[in-house]
């Protein structure tokens, strides 16, 4: 079952020139012919693509610049991060003008998340889950501001005024010094508190 | 008016006069106003039917109807001999080009909260109270965004599908619409359904766990378009992101992806509704709902999760010891008594006992129910079909003495889990877990027969 890779949709599945009904004439044998092509044509038909050797061909190619335009997934070491840089210092403007009104003038929490304090509480009764408390990985903090944040205005921070802003949200917690400028590398070693607080799912553990 | 449906007001036709007829002959000004009256109910209504054109006519015409000369024949309780609505053409054939609920059934709308803080990143439930059987309404589907419902033309739609893969791929709407299709019938739960602090709250069974419904979905399997794009070695991740202003991010295991896993285009008929991520979304049987992605625009395969807000920050389960449970995937065995439930109010004699059931890891395999306040539990009658990771209908029949009661079900999968009791729950894993909490719901029956949540107080 060849099927070219980027033409098979130019005809349908498994049917190739010489099992082409037109290609038979209607003699005897050629009926003969054409039935047995019905069947496997019909068998092929519904077993489609059986291994990733066949395709339908359906799409276009995605092409590299369309990839880096869209790909805005960083990981949680860093790997992935962007080029740029911004200071805790611009990223304390920045969460005045942008953020403040959601998340409290010092990210205590508003109509937003509280994103400051908390270390200390997750096992207590009334666990704080915060940036600074919770969230495992500082890269991701630039993933999720870069492609969520301003509620109002998401994807509308540069690079830099990202970088800058998670720089004053780490600040807040005591995980970065007031002089500190963020960038790919500096933000990757950021280790955060609750790295090590995540387990797998137990699941069943009930009754 | 004067036609057999008229006559059908006079006791015996055959040997008592036709009132209309009658009133017309004998000229008494009692029957003259009556007959005026008919006419002018008659004439106001073809003027509003044919100006308005719509169903809500009958409303009116019911209202004054009820001074009319039907008044006459009802009985003190019952419904007129012949309703208002058969004695004047009904709406017209397709004055509604996309049908809506009767009028008299306006309240039977979603479960939204009036005082959240915002309703950008929020839900609202389905009343679970109000339906029947176990497909969920289009309209009445429950809702979760993170960043409001995006309005978003098909046509400028795109999938990318990238990463580990031999060729990356662009897909228009088009392009998914023609790969093999099919459709699967599955709920879809969010898992914070609902709150370990939150059970006492509830007032009704859509307040307790109206985040789950079930629909019909048609779509590809995710499997054949992962397979279109050929899956290099490493290949463990597929990291799908919606197109929604959340840009929402969870990584899905390629098991899942390459077992039952669809995009879909679809639900119950139609094209998706906006809400359930028109016009294409992820739909991952039995997993907490929010990794069913709306809105799809991305697929990135990858050798490790994003680790995404959403898998790290959020949907992960705090234990007592201040771990956090991570990719906790499944939504599993669950059950709840629609009827009776919580504000309903039942009187002594039969009442049928019904809701649903359903588990993420498969058919539901039993439901017991019990009208004794655990004490013992009895079988109830599965409602055909039963399928893999969907909505199951359960009935037991039952007569109700009068008696103070506690109401509740347990399912049972065919894993053969059985659906806990809070305390179980709640033993292992405490209170701030917040997310997969399936705990038996009792609901508390009051000798009048109000129905309340029965939770015991904490």
């Amino acid at each position: 079952m060849a099927i070219p890779r980027r033409d098979g949709a130019a005809r349908p599945m498994g049917a190739s020139p010489a099992t082409t009904p037109a290609a038979i004439g209607f003699s005897a044998i050629g009926l003969a012919a054409l039935t047995l092509a019905a069947l496997t044509l019909a068998a092929l038909t519904l077993v489609g693509p059986a291994s990733a050797e066949t395709r339908y061909g359906i799409g276009r190619p995605a092409t590299a610049a369309e990839i880096a335009a869209w790909n805005i997934d960083i990981d949680r070491d860093g790997r992935k991060l962007p080029p740029g840089r911004g200071s805790v210092a611009q990223g304390g403007t920045l969460f005045a003008e942008r953020c403040a009104a959601c998340h409290g003038e010092k990210a205590e929490g508003g109509l937003g998340d509280r994103l400051v304090g908390g270390q200390g509480t997750l096992a207590s009764a009334t666990p704080v889950k915060t940036v600074g408390s919770f969230w495992p990985y500082a890269p991701t903090l630039f993933d999720y501001v870069r492609r969520a944040m301003p509620m109002n205005a998401p994807q509308s921070l540069t690079d830099d005024e990202v970088y800058a802003v998670v720089g004053y949200l780490l600040n807040l917690n005591g995980l970065v010094p007031d002089d500190a400028v963020l960038e790919a590398r500096t933000l990757a070693a950021v280790r955060m508190p609750n790295r090590d607080g995540f387990v797998p799912d137990p699941r069943p553990d009930v009754p | 008016m004067t036609g057999s449906g008229e006559r059908f007001y006079t006791p015996a036709p055959d040997d008592g006069p036709d009132p209309v007829k009658e009133c017309r002959v004998s000229g008494t000004e009692s029957d003259e106003d009556r007959l005026r009256n008919t006419t002018r109910v008659v004439s106001r209504s073809r003027r509003s039917f044919l100006a308005q054109g719509t169903a809500l006519v009958g409303g009116g015409l019911m209202a004054e109807r009820a001074v009319g000369p039907a008044t006459a024949q009802e009985s003190a309780d019952g419904p007129p001999g012949v309703p208002p609505w058969m004695t004047t053409p009904g709406a017209d054939t397709g004055a509604q080009p996309y049908g809506t609920p009767s009028p008299f059934e306006k309240n039977v709308v979603k479960n939204i909260p009036k005082t959240l803080k915002q309703y950008t990143s929020a839900s609202v439930r389905t009343p679970l109270q109000e339906l029947d059987g176990i497909i969920t309404p289009n309209g009445l589907f429950y809702e979760r965004h993170h960043g409001g419902v995006p309005e978003i033309d098909p046509a400028q739609h795109r999938l990318m599908i990238h990463g580990l893969v031999e060729r990356p791929l662009v897909l228009t709407m088009a392009d998914v619409r023609r790969f093999p299709s099919v459709s699967q019938i599955h709920f879809i739960e969010c898992s914070g359904n609902p709150d370990f602090k939150a059970i006492r709250a509830g007032r009704t069974a859509s307040d307790l766990v109206g985040l789950v419904s079930c629909a019909e979905w048609t779509g590809v399997r995710l499997r054949t378009v992962l397979e279109e794009a050929g899956l290099k070695p490493g290949a463990k991740w597929v990291i799908a992101e919606g197109a929604d202003s959340a840009a929402l991010t969870r990584s899905l295991p390629i098991a899942k992806c390459l077992d039952d896993a669809l995009l879909v285009y679809s639900q119950n008929g139609e094209r998706l509704r906006p809400q359930q991520g028109y016009p294409l979304r992820v739909l991952l049987p039995g997993y907490e709902g929010n990794m069913s992605v709306k809105w799809l625009r991305r697929l990135n395969v990858t050798d490790e999760p994003a680790y995404s807000r959403e898998e790290t920050a959020k949907y992960t389960d705090l234990m007592p010891d201040g771990t956090a449970r991570q990719f906790t995937f499944t939504m599993e065995a669950k059950s709840v008594i629609t009827r009776p439930s919580g504000t309903q109010r039942i009187v002594p004699g039969f009442n049928e006992i019904t809701g649903i059931a359903w588990s993420g890891r498969g058919r539901i395999a039993r439901v017991e129910v019990s009208v004794d306040d655990g004490r013992s539990w009895q079988e109830a009658q599965l409602q055909a079909p039963v399928l893999d990771k969907a909505l199951t209908r359960f009935r037991l029949a039952w007569s109700w003495g009068g008696e103070a009661a506690v109401i509740q079900s347990r399912a049972t999968d065919e894993t053969g889990y059985v659906q806990p009791l809070f305390s179980a729950l709640a033993g292992a894993r405490g209170l701030n877990s917040f997310y997969h909490n399936n705990a038996v719901i009792p609901w508390r029956i009051a000798e009048s027969g109000e129905v309340s949540n029965g939770y015991p107080k904490a």
